[in-house]
């Protein structure tokens, strides 16, 4: 499922909605994730799942191709780990 | 770097703030998103949200762990995982605002190294 079809889905179960509402929609949830994770912040979603920042420390890597010595710099990532009650569905199939 | 914690709350006040719908109805909305990600996600199929990044299941097979606290040898069953790979928009938002308050920031391309670090393109 991507982006579109999730907006087309959410579109058909909201009738009611002008489907550029439901685009609007869509993206101000992944922005807000997006601008609460760019400020270092947690996004908790219980049953869903929780969106953190890691940092990661400079190090010094290896070009696997050439095996010469690459400084890579400082730097965060974004990490994401399944609630509890969403890793069960997967399980359970419901 | 701050450590608040954003919750569905939050997500509700930016689809109210967004759109003309009540706080109630916002809040209903980010439950609707959520729910046919999750349920997506139950059918196996992978959801691939653009700019942000991609869910995926993965399957993982049967393997021996170990109780760390006894030492004793269990059986960890086959299972699937889910796995959340970022999109290099949401990388790259989250390093611009951090590298600035995370004091050293990023080594420019060309600083000496002959290659350039590791960035959209590379492994991973």
């Amino acid at each position: 499922m991507t982006k579109s079809e999730l907006i087309l889905r959410l579109a058909e179960k909201n009738p009611h909605l002008y489907h550029r509402d439901v685009e609007r929609i869509v993206s101000a949830i992944f922005d807000e994730i997006t601008r609460a994770l760019a400020r270092g912040d947690r996004v908790e979603l219980r049953g869903f799942g929780a969106f953190s920042v890691k940092k990661r420390d400079a190090r010094v890597g290896r070009n696997p191709r050439t095996g010469e010595s690459v400084r890579v710099a400082r730097k965060h990532v974004p990490f994401f780990k399944t609630g509890k009650q969403l890793r069960e569905r997967l399980n359970t199939g419901e | 770097m701050t450590d608040n914690t954003v919750t569905r709350a939050q997500l509700g006040e930016a689809v109210y703030q967004e759109v003309g719908l009540s706080r109630n109805e916002s809040g209903d909305l980010v439950e609707a998103v959520l729910k046919e990600i999750s349920d997506a996600l139950v059918r196996g199929e992978a959801v691939k949200i653009s700019s942000f990044g991609s869910f995926s299941v993965r399957s993982k097979g049967q393997r021996i762990g170990r109780n760390p606290k006894t030492g004793e040898e269990v059986p960890i069953l086959p299972r699937k995982v889910l796995v959340f790979r970022a999109s290099h928009v949401l990388k790259g938002a989250i390093n611009d605002a951090l590298a600035n308050g995370g004091g050293q920031a990023p080594a420019a391309p060309g600083s000496g190294d002959s290659t350039p670090p590791a960035g959209p393109g590379s492994r991973f």
